[in-house]
C-alpha cells in the first residue's frame, strides 16, 4: 500500500479524522514525571519534546533538543489496562427470599483509537489475544474490550536503555496488527510523519488525510530509522534454546542470588504487558442481599496466588521468581506456542531494585552450560 | 434486645482514630446498625448492653499494668476478637518507648510522675491474648473494617490481601515513585490496605499498614542507601507507625549504630 506523508502542522488531522469517526483517542501523555496512557483530546497532549532514560530500577524523563511527538519508548503502563483492566465486575448476585438472581454487567459500545502503539506492544496484544481468545476458552471481558479498536502504531525512532525487542524478534518495526503505522521523521528542518495503512479501515482514514504520497526517499528514511533503533538496543537476551536452558537450570544457585535481591513486590508482573494472572473477589452487602464477584490483577509473586488447601505452594521468593521467569520464557512456549516475553524492558526498569531478566537468563545459561 | 449480633468496641493505648472509622462510615452506618447492635461503643453511645459480645473490635496497644489485665477481661466476654490499627496489631507509634528508658520520658513529660504507672513496653494485643483477626493500618481503612464486619456476620474470610502496596499502585495506575522519581518508598515491603494513597500524591509510602506478607528490607534498604538515605533515616522510616512489628523491628535494628 502507498503511504502518505503528513507535515507536523497537519498531523492533527489524524486525530480530528478519528474523532469524527466516533473514536475516543487514547495515547501517551506526561503525568507525575512519567509517560502514561490516557484519553487524548489533541496532539498537544502528547509528550512533545520528551524522552525517557531507562535502566534497571530507574526511569527519568528528559527534554529532547527537538519537539518530537514520539521520541520516547514505553512507560510503566501498557495497553493491558484497557483490554484486561485491573479490576472488572464478572457478575452480580441478588437475593430475594431464597431465590438468587445472577446478572452480568452491561457491556456498552466503546470505539477507541489507540495512538502510539509500539511494535513490542503489538506483539504483547497478540500474545494476550492468544491467552484470552485463542486457547479454547473465550474471556468475554477481554473479547468485549478488544472490539472496536483502531490501532495507530508507531515505529520506534529511539531505543530505550532496557529495550531488547530485537532479541525477542518483536520490533522495533511494526509489521502487523495495526490499522495505521506512523514513522516520525525529524531531519535538518524536516518534521514529518510517514503513515502507512495495515487494514482497510486504516486505508480509509489515510485517504482522508491531507498528505502527499510517500516516495522511495520516505521509505528509505523509515528503513534507516528502524535500522538505527535496532542497532541501539539497551539489552540483549540470547533466546537460543532458552526453554531447554531454563528447564535444565532449575536447580541453579543463581535463583538464590536473585531471591536475595527480589522484593516479591509484584511490580515486574503488573507492568508486564503479557502477564495475565488474576484473582476473584466476592464482596457482599452487610445484610447479605447482594454480592458482586470481581476480577482483579494478581501476581505469581503474591503468597495468596499459589495458596492451596490453606498454604502457598510457592512460599519462598526463590520459587516465585523462578516460576515467573521460567513460565515467561520457557513454559509459555509449551502453553501458548510462543515466548511470553516481548522485550519491552518494563520488568527491568520498573523493578524497584533493578532485577534484570536478561542478566538472570544469561547467568542461568552460564550455569546450565557448566552443569551440562 | 434483638437477635442481632452484639458488637463491642474497646479502647487501649491509642488515638481513637481507628474506632472512629466505624462512625466515618456515613453512607453505610444505617446498614451497620441494621445488621448489628452497637452493644458497647462509648464513642458512639452511652447506652451499654451487657456482654457477652459476638464481636469485639479492640483498638490500641497494651502500655499499663491495668490494660494488661483488662485485655483478658475483654477476651473473656468476647466470642471473636478483631484488633484494629497499628497500635493494636503492632504496638503503634508509642512502641518507640520500647527502645528507650521509660523513666526518662516520664521525668521529662509529667509534672507529677508519681501518678504514672506505665509498662516498659507498648505491645500488640496478640502478645497478650488470642486474636481472631488483625486489621492493619494507621488508621485502618473504613471499607476494610466494613468488610471484616460483613465477613464476620457472613462467617467467611475477609477479602483483605497481605500483598505489597505496589499492587495497589498498579491497580490505580500510579507509576512507581521510587523508579520514576527516585523517592524512597516503603511500598514494596508494606502491607496494602490504604489503596496506595501516598504514591498517588507523589510521595513515598510511609509504611502505615506495617509489613507485607514478604519483607526483604535488606534489599530495599540497600537501594534506599543508593538513593542517598542515611541509616538514621532508615531507622526512623521503619519505626514510625509499625516499628515494633517483628519484620520492621528487626530491619530497623540492622541500621541502628
Amino acid at each position: 500500500m502507498t503511504g502518505q506523508v503528513l507535515e507536523r502542522e497537519t498531523f492533527g488531522h489524524l486525530f480530528a479524522e478519528l474523532n469524527k469517526m466516533g473514536f475516543t483517542l487514547i495515547g501517551p501523555t506526561v503525568r507525575d514525571k512519567t509517560i502514561v496512557y490516557d484519553e487524548l483530546h489533541s496532539v498537544d497532549e502528547l509528550p512533545i519534546g520528551w524522552t525517557d532514560e531507562q535502566d534497571g530500577g530507574s526511569y527519568r524523563l528528559r527534554r529532547r533538543d527537538d519537539e518530537a511527538l514520539f521520541g520516547y519508548v514505553v512507560g510503566s503502563q501498557s495497553w493491558k489496562k484497557y483490554l484486561f483492566p485491573p479490576r472488572s465486575v464478572l457478575f452480580e448476585i441478588g437475593k430475594v427470599g431464597d431465590a438468587l438472581t445472577f446478572s452480568e454487567p452491561e457491556r456498552s459500545s466503546q470505539p477507541r483509537a489507540f495512538i502510539g502503539v509500539r511494535a513490542c506492544e503489538l506483539a504483547a496484544i497478540k500474545i494476550q489475544d492468544q491467552v484470552f481468545l485463542g486457547s479454547g476458552h473465550v474471556d468475554r471481558t477481554y473479547q468485549h474490550n478488544r472490539e472496536e479498536i483502531f490501532t495507530v502504531a508507531v515505529n520506534c525512532a529511539v531505543a530505550g536503555g532496557t529495550c531488547f525487542c530485537v532479541s525477542m524478534e518483536t520490533g522495533p518495526e511494526c509489521n502487523a496488527g495495526y490499522d495505521l503505522v506512523v514513522t516520525e521523521v525529524i531531519d535538518e528542518g524536516i518534521h514529518e510523519f510517514v503513515i502507512e495503512a495495515g487494514s482497510d479501515a486504516g486505508q480509509k482514514v489515510l485517504a482522508a488525510l491531507p498528505g502527499r504520497p510517500a516516495v522511495d526517499e520516505d521509505q528509505a528514511h523509515v528503513a534507516a530509522i528502524v535500522a538505527d533503533t535496532a542497532a541501539h538496543m539497551g539489552r540483549t537476551l540470547n533466546t537460543s534454546s532458552v526453554r531447554e536452558v531454563l528447564y535444565a537450570g532449575r536447580e541453579s544457585t543463581h535463583w538464590d542470588d536473585v531471591a536475595e535481591v527480589c522484593l516479591a513486590c509484584t511490580n515486574c508482573t503488573l507492568v508486564c504487558p503479557t502477564c495475565f494472572c488474576s484473582t476473584t473477589e466476592d464482596v457482599a452487602s452487610l445484610d447479605g442481599s447482594t454480592a458482586t464477584r470481581s476480577r482483579r490483577w494478581d501476581s505469581c509473586f503474591s503468597l495468596e496466588f499459589s495458596a492451596l488447601h490453606g498454604s502457598p505452594v510457592r512460599s519462598s521468593t526463590k520459587a516465585r521468581y523462578r516460576q515467573w521467569m521460567t513460565h515467561k520464557l520457557a513454559g509459555w512456549q509449551d502453553q501458548f506456542g510462543s515466548s511470553g516475553c516481548v522485550g519491552c524492558g518494563r520488568c527491568i526498569t520498573w523493578c524497584p531494585v533493578g532485577i534484570d531478566i536478561t542478566k538472570t537468563t544469561a547467568a542461568i545459561r552460564a550455569d546450565s552450560e557448566v552443569l551440562g | 434486645m434483638t437477635d442481632r449480633p452484639k458488637l463491642a468496641v474497646w479502647k487501649f493505648a491509642s488515638c481513637d482514630g481507628c474506632q472512629l472509622s466505624l462512625l466515618d462510615c456515613e453512607d453505610e452506618l444505617l446498614d451497620v446498625v441494621g445488621a448489628i447492635d452497637l452493644a458497647y461503643f462509648p464513642e458512639a453511645t452511652r447506652d451499654e448492653i451487657e456482654g457477652p459480645y459476638d464481636l469485639s473490635l479492640v483498638e490500641g496497644s497494651v502500655t499499663t499494668p491495668h490494660d494488661a489485665a483488662r485485655i483478658h477481661e475483654v477476651r473473656g466476654v468476647s466470642k471473636a476478637v478483631v484488633t484494629i490499627g497499628a497500635c493494636a496489631t503492632a504496638g503503634g507509634v508509642q512502641s518507640l518507648k520500647n527502645w528507650a528508658n521509660v523513666d526518662d520520658f516520664i521525668s521529662i513529660v509529667y509534672a507529677e510522675p508519681d501518678y504514672i504507672d506505665s509498662l516498659e513496653t507498648s505491645t500488640p494485643i496478640s502478645d497478650h491474648i488470642d486474636v481472631d483477626y488483625e486489621l492493619r493500618g494507621c488508621p485502618i481503612n473504613k471499607y476494610q473494617l466494613l468488610e471484616v464486619v460483613a465477613a464476620f456476620l457472613q462467617k467467611r474470610t475477609p477479602n483483605i490481601s497481605a500483598h505489597s502496596v505496589c499492587v495497589d499502585c498498579k491497580l490505580r495506575g500510579t507509576a512507581c515513585v521510587m523508579v520514576g522519581q527516585g523517592m524512597p518508598c516503603l511500598g514494596p515491603v508494606t502491607h496494602a490496605g490504604c489503596g496506595a494513597l501516598c504514591p498517588a500524591y507523589n510521595r513515598g509510602c510511609y509504611g502505615c499498614y506495617g509489613p507485607a506478607e514478604t519483607v526483604n528490607m535488606a534489599s530495599l534498604g540497600s537501594w534506599w542507601q543508593d538513593l542517598g538515605v542515611a541509616d538514621d533515616d532508615l531507622v526512623r522510616a521503619l519505626r514510625t507507625f509499625n516499628g515494633y512489628a517483628p519484620e520492621f523491628r528487626e530491619a530497623s535494628e540492622v541500621y541502628e549504630h
